[in-house]
């Protein structure tokens, strides 16, 4: 059964009306259980609409997504996803373990048990000395390691992050790419990642879903041949480079027919 | 380093307020300014301690009144920003009419509200006070319950939240801060409604008739004492509204705008 199913799916805004988008049209795709796919694009190509339409914070205008097996709608119910953002939308009234514990309280759960999670999932991202902090104190690469700590918590089959390191500089940016793969390594669950960063794409990805906008669908995807568990050596191998041209020349496809602008090219 | 940072901080100000008291002191006894054109601060003083159980008893009355229509302005705004925040459309049929009540110069109801009450009842003035209170508690609070971060909406639906758990988890810690800033605007205000109510007639027993009655008799330093101790009622509002804050926001609530809202969205 795959992590996530998409097929035919269709996404309207505004329908009938003057201002009418078609955001996306006839997106077919499916993702393997522990598989990491980006989606890249220029802005405007639906990229984080889709994301949204995963996690059922959008309903589609046709088509249907099914997550392990279930409707994005049901999934969403049961929290079989966890989601991060650009933001990372920590509530700065609570502190570092309390905003882990949120989905976890909203599921019912209690304190002891939720505390003992809360700490467990600090302890994956290396921040266990920062409990009781409040996110401000935190840098901003701190506040975004918590925020996928709250997105894990549940222990999610499936992770959606929206440029979840858009805001990061790059040294943080890298430094949180390792992080990332190392605790998907561990918990083995499925990503789905949006990205403007085409090396982030790389770097990270099994596939990378290439995206066109007006409207917005699905251009290529690009298998990333790189072997074995990625290291900060990766970016100097040669399957690196390879994936970099390969996404680059799809995305330069969009661009010749259209103006393009927001992608990243670092 | 602590002691000399409060140093730093308070004698300054101190220095400054002492300055200008000495100041005022020399101008009206260098100038032989006549006291019915301004009394000196020794003259007020003086008038403060002789007149102490006089003013202490008008400041328990406008005190009282600026009190009780606090909360219970408070309450009321608090409940009708909880009201209009889950009912947009009542949000909608409501918020005119209270801009257009806003804009009354909402005194002149004092009047008003003296003759459907007894002449010296104090009601009155305390639901003036009351009115002002409401109006600014509901403006800061019901914008404190709406603007929450997309972001943290989004992550509640993601959760599966239900509509009163994003009131309960986000909506209400998020206007805490509104509701203490609305508080430090409202309780200053409710002090001068207090004061200013007391001049459309009714009981002669407040701060605010005492000040106008010792002026009509030419007893300006008597007056200024009874000013004096306004100022300090005022000064108190302010002090337990803000010391109110610094033990409900935990962490500062300053520091908070840092990891707050405020969603980039690229697509």
């Amino acid at each position: 059964m795959s992590a996530v199913e998409i097929s035919s799916l269709g996404k309207v805004f505004n329908a009938g009306s003057a201002n009418q988008v078609d955001a996306l049209v006839d997106i077919d795709l499916s993702i393997a259980p522990g598989e990491f796919v980006s989606l890249i694009g220029p802005s405007g190509c639906g990229k984080s609409t889709l994301l949204r339409l995963i996690a059922n914070l959008l309903e589609p205008t046709s088509g249907s997504v099914t997550v392990n097996g279930k409707s994005a709608k049901q999934a969403r119910l049961d929290q079989d996803y966890g989601m991060a953002f650009q933001q990372s939308g920590l509530f700065e009234w609570r502190t570092v373990a309390k905003n882990i514990e949120l989905p976890l309280e909203l599921k019912g759960w209690e304190k002891a048990k939720r505390r003992a999670r809360a700490l467990e999932m600090l302890e994956l991202v290396k921040l266990a000395d920062f409990a009781e902090h409040y996110p401000w104190q935190l840098s901003g690469g701190m506040q975004q390691r918590v925020a996928i700590a709250r997105a894990l918590a549940v222990h999610p089959q499936l992770l959606l992050m929206d440029e979840p390191f858009g805001a990061l500089d790059e040294m943080t940016r890298e430094h949180m790419q390792s992080e990332l793969l190392s605790i998907c390594r561990r918990t083995g669950s499925s990503v789905v990642f949006v990205t403007h960063s085409i090396p982030e794409a790389v770097y990270l990805s099994n596939r990378v879903v290439v995206m066109s906008p007006r409207p917005g669908r699905i251009t290529k995807i690009v298998d990333v041949g790189i072997e074995g568990e990625r290291t900060d050596a990766t970016r100097d191998n040669a399957a690196f480079f390879a994936g970099i041209t390969a996404v680059r020349e799809a995305l330069r496809g969009v661009e010749m027919s259209d103006h393009v602008r927001g992608i990243e090219d670092r | 380093m602590k002691s000399r940072s409060l140093l730093r901080n308070v004698l300054p100000p101190a220095v400054f307020g002492i300055g200008f008291i000495a100041l005022w002191e020399l101008v009206v006894k260098g100038f032989d300014l006549k006291p019915y054109f301004l009394a000196p601060p020794s003259k007020i003083w003086q008038k403060f301690i002789q007149n102490f159980d006089l003013i202490w008893g008008a400041t328990k009355v406008s005190g009282t009144n600026a009190l009780i229509g606090l909360l219970v302005g408070a309450v009321f705004g608090i409940l009708m920003s909880l009201v209009l925040s889950r009912y947009r459309t009542l949000s909608d049929l409501v918020t005119p009419l209270a801009i257009a009540l806003n804009a009354i110069p909402i005194f002149v109801l004092v009047a008003v509200l003296n003759n459907m009450f007894a002449i010296t009842s104090e009601v009155p003035r305390r639901i003036m006070v009351t009115l002002v209170v409401y109006f600014i508690v509901l403006v800061n609070v019901a914008k404190g319950l709406t603007q929450v971060s997309p972001t943290h909406v989004e992550l509640m639906k993601s959760y599966a939240a239900s509509e009163v758990s994003i009131l309960r988890k986000v909506r209400v810690p998020n206007a805490v801060p509104y509701l203490f800033t609305a508080l430090k605007i409202a309780a200053p205000a409710s002090v001068i409604t207090a004061f200013v109510s007391e001049y459309f007639g009714g009981s002669q027993n407040g701060l605010g008739s005492r000040i106008a009655s010792n002026i009509a008799n030419s007893k300006n330093a008597v007056a200024w004492a009874y000013v004096l101790g306004a100022c300090l009622l005022g000064l108190a509002f302010y002090v337990i509204s803000s010391l109110l804050e610094g033990v409900a926001t935990p962490g500062g609530g300053s520091k908070r705008a840092e990891t707050g809202p405020g969603a980039r969205r690229g697509n």
